[in-house]
Parts: structure tokens; sequence; C-alpha cells
């Protein structure tokens, strides 16, 4: 490939190559103070489908280890964003090491908060938010559990914001760094946040699961007890591997559900969803 | 070119010792692009690895042997649709070398589930499967067509539950190829497992894996076959009447050329080294052609095996009918 970069999210490392120098450059600042892999889990490919396409009309098709068929290319402006989405697709459908879940963490103490929901349930933002309030970021996307331990591993990737989610967490985090606001994106208006020097820092250390909250963007104030036998189930289906690994998965997930309380909190703004969820650490974690 | 990385290193394994980081991440991304990243994991077993490499091999055995419990259930899925008409179940290829317990199963990654069945019973068979809970993944009518008329396999099927794919061969080359096997005889060769399940024994093994490898198709994935190749080799040619038997099955079923390349392109890459032929050097490029990202390279070589691979499969004239059909109905889909 004619551009590349290394870099490692927490305890996953990733080599990018593209056949342009932007996406790259892009993720080499936003990604400058995080470490790099020797040797990375996984690669990502950005390349042109045809050589003249490079040019014009140039469009960036995303392929890696592991690759969706038919996945729709990119135009160039959007870059970072087919990067991003490589790797997430490399987690997705490789990890093996983890149980990945597909939810939103932040630590406390040692003890992780994770918050897992439907897209626009609000599960990034919240984390963000909470990120600029002194909890520790693990990551927006995916959380790791690790089978043998039970423990919580962060992915703090840049924190994907979509839509009306880029305006609130500019105004709550002014010193934040930014990348370029990707408009008309599949999802809609898209710009990444760095995650803060602490949640960089701190990415190797795992945390102590300790609670489990559903939250649902949009709704009246409202606050339910969710079973382990309905938590199972859910995460199940918000994990992506969790077929894949098996009777360690299996463990790992019962084991979890199990250990931890969850609850499920609708909420019609963010100071709302704030306020539940200090209540709820402090009377449950 | 990283596929001759990843065939040195599987033909000496010692030789990742003295990897720097950038040759184990070509050495890793090539592997995971030819399917042998477990095969290579179980071959690096026991050698001094840094410590990520450690955890990427360790993760592509896990991943292995979860594929391995899941292609064995699928046999068993599949003995118990076909067994109580009492058609026999011959498994072909990774599942045949984990069903075993043949080194050729160390580290296999195995997709479709792929069988053999008398030519015979292959409706009853796909009867048999669509009620067990199998349905058809192509509802495209020409390629219903083309595959009942010409090819060695009842169109893929797809279990609906369990999402996985098998494969029901009657023969082991497409009807339209020039060499016709004797699938009754393969089948006649056939060896019991203890759970009433059958493989072919060792030598049709070879000569199915050196047909699928160089008389059919267009080489795409071929080094994982030719590997497949060299375990059982390494497995069963100590015994000095093998090579004869084996010689003996290729001439039955009209693959001794096939077989012969076979041996020698396995000497060539995993093994002790041997001549080869002007032509054996171009499959050697085109099994070697990939780079560090694991992506194909030589295109100029890929698109010769593939038109090779669709010539060897069926005779001119109705290979234009097919491609001009072919091209039509992708015109139409866009």
């Amino acid at each position: 490939m004619r551009h590349s970069t290394m870099l490692r999210i927490g305890p996953v490392g990733f080599r990018v190559g593209s056949d342009w120098r932007a996406p790259v450059a892009t993720l080499n600042e936003l990604y400058r103070d995080y470490p790099q892999p020797d040797i990375p889990d996984f690669n990502v490919r950005l390349f042109a489908a045809r050589p003249w396409r490079r040019w014009v009309r140039p469009s960036v098709h995303i392929a890696g280890d592991f690759v969706l068929p038919e996945s729709a290319p990119l135009p160039l402006a959007q870059g970072l964003l087919a990067a991003e989405m490589g790797m997430n697709l490399q987690m997705a459908l490789g990890q093996r090491r983890y149980l990945l879940l597909h939810a939103s963490g932040v630590e406390r103490d040692g003890k992780a908060l994770l918050m897992t929901g439907e897209s626009g349930a609000g599960k990034s933002t919240l984390a963000a938010l909470l990120m600029t309030r002194g909890w520790r970021l693990l990551g927006d996307e995916f959380v790791l559990i690790d089978p043998a331990t039970g423990m919580a591993h962060g992915f703090p990737r840049l924190i994907s914001l979509k839509n009306e989610a880029i305006a609130v967490m500019a105004r709550a985090a002014p010193e934040g760094r930014w990348g370029p606001m990707l408009t008309d994106t599949p999802k809609g208006t898209i710009r990444h946040l760095v995650p803060d020097a602490r949640a960089i820092a701190a990415m190797d250390r795992p945390a102590r699961p300790a609670l489990l909250l559903f939250p649902n963007f949009g709704f009246d104030a409202a606050e339910r007890t969710v079973p382990a036998s309905e938590c199972f189930v859910r995460l199940t289906q918000a994990s992506t591997n969790y077929v894949a690994l098996a009777e360690p998965g299996f463990d790992a997930l019962a084991t979890l559900v199990r250990s931890i309380p969850a609850r499920a909190i609708d909420y019609p703004d963010t100071t709302s969803a704030l306020a539940s969820v200090e209540r709820l650490w402090d009377a449950l974690a | 070119m990283s596929g001759a990385l990843l065939a040195a290193v599987l033909r000496d394994p010692a030789r990742a010792e003295r990897l720097d980081a950038a040759g184990w991440t070509a050495l890793l991304g090539v592997a995971r692009a030819e399917q042998l990243i477990g095969s290579l994991a179980w071959r690096l077993d026991g050698l001094a690895k840094p410590a990520a490499a450690c955890g990427i091999l360790a993760d592509a055995r896990a991943a292995a042997e979860h594929g391995r419990t899941a292609a064995l259930w699928e046999a068993e899925m599949a003995r118990r649709a076909l067994g109580p008409a009492g058609i026999p179940v011959v498994l072909l290829k990774g599942t045949a070398f984990v069903a075993t317990g043949l080194s050729a199963g160390q580290g296999r990654q195995i997709g479709d589930l792929d069988i053999l069945v008398p030519r015979d019973r292959i409706d009853e068979a796909e009867s048999a499967l669509l009620t067990a809970g199998w349905e058809w993944v192509k509802p495209d009518p020409y390629d219903d067509i083309y595959y009942r008329r010409w090819m060695h396999e009842l169109p893929p099927l797809i279990h609906h539950e369990r999402d996985r794919m098998i494969d029901v061969h009657h023969t082991i080359l497409p009807l339209t190829a020039r060499i016709t096997p004797d699938a009754a005889a393969l089948i006649d060769s056939r060896v019991a497992l203890s759970n009433g399940l059958f493989v072919l024994p060792p030598e049709g093994m070879i000569v199915h894996a050196a047909a699928h490898l160089l008389a059919d198709g267009d080489l795409q994935g071929g080094l994982r076959n030719l590997w497949d190749i060299r375990c059982l080799l390494d497995e069963f040619g100590e015994d000095a009447t093998f090579l004869d038997r084996l010689a003996a099955c290729a001439a039955q079923h009209g693959l001794t050329r096939e077989v012969q390349r076979a041996l020698r392109l396995s000497a060539h890459l995993f093994g002790d080294g041997g001549r080869l032929t002007v032509a054996d050097r171009l499959y050697v490029r085109r099994l070697l052609a990939r780079d560090g990202w694991g992506q194909p390279t030589r295109k100029l070589i890929e698109l010769a095996f593939y038109l090779r691979g669709h010539w060897l499969r069926m005779p001119p004239l109705m290979l234009a009918r097919h491609l001009w059909t072919k091209w039509r109905k992708d015109k139409e889909a866009r």
C-alpha cells in the first residue's frame, strides 16, 4: 500500500494502509498520542477499485483481514470514516480474544459502567459527557470482556458523534480535539472527538464491571430493573462475536449478567440522563 | 513476495525465529488471506515468538478448534438427515480431515460441509436434506439448471437455522470437464468411521485434492489445498506401498498428470525441493501471488489461470454461451 500507519487502541493493534495520503495523515494527526504496535492484530486497507479512481471521482473501498461482501465505498472526503469503519469491521468479524459488546463504557474507582442500546439510544453521547465530568472513558463503541477474568478492557477509539450530538459535545468539551466535519455520510453528519488524555493514558488498565444500563433517548424519564435473563438475551444481540467464541463466550456473558445490576433508563434530555446515571451509580455500584 | 515467505515458514518453522516485526506482520497477513493461519499456528507451536504474534496465533488456533467442533456437528446433522434412508455420506476435504484426526485437519479452516453421495441417490439426498431444514441458496433459474445439468454437485443448500452450507457432490469434477473420474469407484473405496460416516482412503483424499487444485477452478486459495496434500503425504508417505496405491488411484480416475504435478509442487514449496517443469513454475507464481497486506498480486497470471479454469471446465462453445448469459444477467442486474 502506498501510505500506511499503525496504531494501538486498548489491547488491539491496527495497521491501516491507503492508496491516498489524506486518510492516513488524518489518522496520524488524531491518533498522535496513541502507542504503535510492533505487530498489528488486524490490517485495514483503503483502496481504489480501479487505478484511475485514485484521481477521478475518488472513492474509498474498505477491506482488510476480514471483509463484508458488497460494502459500499465512501467518497475520499470521508476517508477517516472509512478507516474507522474498517477498524470496527475487523473487531466485529475477527476479534476472538475478548467478548465484544456493542456498548460504551466509563470507569470510576476501578469499576466500570457499561451502557448498551440501539444506534441512536445515546450511548456514545452519554459516555462522552461522562468523560467531561470526571469519568475515565473506556470506549464509545465496544467494550471488551476478558473471558478469563471477567474484566472490562477499554477500546477508546475516536468518539463518533452524529448529528445533534456534535453540538452538544462541542459545548461540553470546548477544549476537545476534533476531526473534520463529515457531512452526507450514510448516517448523516459525523464528527470524531479525540478521547481526553486520561482515557488514552489509562487505556491498558481494565476495570471490574459494576453496573449495566440500557439508555433510551427521546422518552419521558423512566427507570426499570432489567432481569439477568433479559440482559443476557439483549447482550447476545449486542455482541458480534458471542457465537464465534462458543462456550467461553457463553460463560463470560452468563457470569457478567449474574454479577452486576442492570437498569433500563428512558430520558428526554441529557441533563436528566446524567442525573439518573449518577444516582444509580451511587446506589448500586 | 509474502506468499513465498508463508510457504518457506510452513516448510521450515524455525525460519520464523529470524523474522523481525515487519516480517511477522507480512507473514500473518498473508496466512490470513490464504486461510492458513490456523495451520501456521499449529506449525509454529512451541517455537519462540514475539508476544503479539503468540496472541494472534493462539486466537487462530481457538477459532480453528471452534470451527472443528462446528464442522463435526454439521457432518453429524447430515448423517441424521441421510442415514435413515441408507444413503452413505462420504465426507470430503476439511471435515474429512478433522473427522479422521489427520494432521491436515490441524488448524484447518473449514467453511462448507462437502459430502459425496452416489449419483443415483442424489434426488433422494436432496429431498431428505430439504425435509431436514436445508434450503436452496441460489434462486436464479439459470444457475439452478446449470448446476443440475453440468456440475458435480447440487446447487448449494444452506441450513435455515444454523446458517451453514452443504455441498452435495456426486463426483469430484464438473460433468463438463474433459477428465471424468470414476465416482462409483471412489464411493466403493470409502472407509467407515465409528460414527456412521465415511471418508475416502488417504490416496483418494490426495487424488481429490489434486483434482480440485489442478483440474478445476482458478487456483484461488490453492496454497491451502497444496498444504492439505503435503500433510497427507507426510502422514502416509512413509509407507512404501502408499505411493504405488496413490499412483494406481490417480490412474484409475484419469488424474495421473494432476497428482504428479501436485507432488512436484508440494515437494518444491513444502518439501525437499525437486525439479519443476516450465509450466510448474507458472503454477508456483500463481500460488504465491500475495503481498504482505494479503492482497493478490500478479494480475496477469491470475487472469490467465482464471481463463484456464473456465477452459478446463467446459468446451469452447458452451463456455461462450455461458459467459454471454452471465454477462447479460449481470448487466440486467445493474
